[in-house]
């Protein structure tokens, strides 16, 4: 199974909208949503049934027993993430505490321990032919990596030995969750912006990914909103040595499609008419022997 | 006073509105927690008055003392020391700096190092000083930039602040908000729009901040961000009719609120609003 990932660095270039064009024009059997902070694929997915849902345990937070806990302070002073402090007893704050076990090592009356948390959840939607894997990270939680693995994990694990293509639709950023959704995949796909935000952005994504050794193709999406822009995109991936696989115009049909719960292929506009040829150039790319 | 804008999807307009408060006001601090990808300084284009690297704490192994007893391994939660080949490999940046391994290490075999993460950089733009923080492509998190970026000698008392959160609602979010004195929550008119504003809208509750929606980027047509607000009872503080010229003069790197006067108009009201908004605040919760 060959995967594409789809990035951008800067957030609402259109991930997502291209994702979901993808997903219907290669009629893939497995897809998945990395975006575990703002999941947005569910959305326009359109399936039947409702998912299989599993909570996903995060590290498990510390916890104090006030009625073993001597008020040493040794856990406060040893806790690196400012997680513990002293209001008349000691508290924990679970958004701050990232689980590292540190109080629960030094606090000398066994006061501490460590129980297991959630920090989101999993799902699952799977028929005869094809599954999505999504999931939710839960408000203020952290890791946010390891969830993302996980998705990934789901997706393959039920994905069916047919499946060929598996479109991922990756979260904003550098960080974390990007990292965790770069491992392993055959290929990435940057939805560049005509704009100075949008191409810092995707100068970073590309330093980011290239430490991944993976395939990177470049596309425009809005590019006429500024022309210019968009030249310079095309001369950093040249430059860059970077595929260059098209560009997709502004269409204020967009907005409608997607409110309307449907991708931008289901639909008869300009946009989906020029996403074809994007989608196209990129699976001739993706599968192209090495 | 500190004023956060946050949105939960990327690219509703969270940066154009921090950096066009910021500019309409008498005199701000424009802190771009977006570190990950900050696009503020972009704008304000700022003659940059110092640079300070970032680093965070990670362990290295003296092996004339490590016995292999593999204590740390066992003890380090996130998995980033391992012990093959009879040597301790420690992989940095997994590692989450709590400090575990050196505490129980029974020989004293690890110590710290500085490992830099990324820089803050702190300029001026006429009436604005910018602080901005970048994380070096690879790192995973940004947490102790915007932790550092947000710390006191930067955010001034009695001033407006404007703090650029990064998208999502994850923990880089919470640190953005953690001290801030009203929230203005950014939203697109899409389905996506309105389900990531739902849970910015979850977060600004569970940490009792007082907070408003901005709608950006609005259509003739029916906006679900608007009615989602009408649903809840969300105060609306203003709307940004969707426009080509903002658009172009945005992807230009202009500060829009310098360019036309009825822009000037909106985010000057805007930050009236807003000020106003935490004034009654801290009379009526102080």
């Amino acid at each position: 199974m060959k995967q594409l990932l789809i990035l951008s660095g800067k957030g609402g270039t259109g991930k997502t909208t291209i994702a979901s064009a993808f997903i219907r024009l290669a009629e893939a059997k497995a897809y998945a949503d990395c975006d575990v902070d703002a999941p947005n694929l569910h959305l326009i997915s359109n399936w039947d049934s409702p998912p299989a849902r599993k909570d996903y345990y995060g590290l498990p937070k510390a916890m104090i027993d006030l009625d073993l806990c001597v008020e040493c302070g040794i856990c406060q002073a040893n806790c690196r993430f400012d997680a513990i402090s002293f209001k008349g007893k000691y508290e924990i704050n679970p958004y701050a505490c990232e689980g590292c076990s540190v109080c629960e090592f030094v606090c000398p009356a066994k006061a501490i321990t460590m129980m297991p948390a959630v920090a989101g959840e999993l799902m699952l939607y799977a028929d005869a032919e094809k599954v999505f894997s999504t999931a939710q990270l839960k408000m203020g939680s952290g890791n946010s990596g390891l969830l993302v693995t996980e998705v990934k994990k789901q997706m393959k694990a039920a994905a069916k030995t047919e499946a060929k293509i598996a479109v991922i639709d990756g979260s904003p950023g550098i960080g974390c969750p990007v990292i965790a959704s770069l491992s392993g995949v055959d290929m990435v796909l940057i939805v560049a912006e005509p704009s100075v935000s949008g191409i810092s952005d995707m100068e970073r994504i590309i330093k980011t990914a290239a430490g991944f050794n993976t395939r990177i193709a470049v596309c425009i999406n809005k590019f006429d909103i500024n022309r210019e822009k968009s030249i310079q995109i095309k001369e950093i991936c040249e430059k860059e040595n970077l595929d260059f696989v098209g560009k997709i115009p502004f269409d204020p049909a967009v907005v409608k499609i997607i409110n309307s719960g449907q991708s931008i292929v289901e639909v008869d506009c300009i946009s989906g008419s020029e996403v074809k040829k994007v989608f196209q150039k990129t699976m001739g790319l993706l599968l192209k022997k090495a | 006073m500190k004023i956060a804008v946050l949105s939960g999807k990327g690219g509703t307009g969270k940066t154009l509105v921090a950096v066009n408060l910021a500019a309409v006001s008498r005199q701000a601090t424009y802190i771009d927690c977006d570190v990950e990808e900050a696009n503020g300084h972009l704008f304000f284009k700022p003659e940059w008055l110092k640079k300070e690297d970032i680093a965070v704490k990670v362990p290295q192994v003296n092996e004339d003392l490590c016995d292999g007893c593999r204590k740390c391994v066992n003890f380090c939660k996130f998995n980033a020391l391992v012990y093959i080949k009879d040597k301790l490999q420690i992989f940095e940046e997994i590692c989450h700096s709590c400090g575990g391994c050196l505490l129980v290490c029974p020989f004293k075999a690890l110590k710290e190092k500085d490992k830099v993460i990324g820089v803050i950089q702190k300029g001026v733009s006429d009436n604005v000083i910018i602080y901005t923080g970048l994380l070096n492509p690879g790192e995973p998190s940004g947490v102790p930039i915007i932790n550092k970026l947000l710390s006191k000698e930067n955010v001034p008392e009695n001033q407006l602040t404007i703090i650029d959160c990064p998208p999502g609602s994850a923990c880089v979010v919470m640190e953005s908000i953690k001290d801030a004195d009203y929230c203005i929550l950014v939203a697109e008119p899409t389905l996506f729009g309105v389900h990531n504003l739902n849970m910015v809208y979850q977060l600004v509750k569970l940490f009792n901040k007082p907070f408003g929606v901005l709608l950006n980027k609005c259509l003739p047509e029916d906006n679900p961000a608007e009615k989602f607000c009408r649903e809840n009872r969300i105060r609306i503080l203003s709307r940004i009719p969707f426009d080509n010229n903002l658009g172009t003069l945005n992807s230009n790197g202009e500060i829009v609120v310098k360019k036309e006067k009825k822009y000037q108009q909106l985010f000057s009201s805007l930050l009236d609003t807003v000020v106003k908004e935490v004034q009654y605040e801290t009379t009526a919760n102080p």
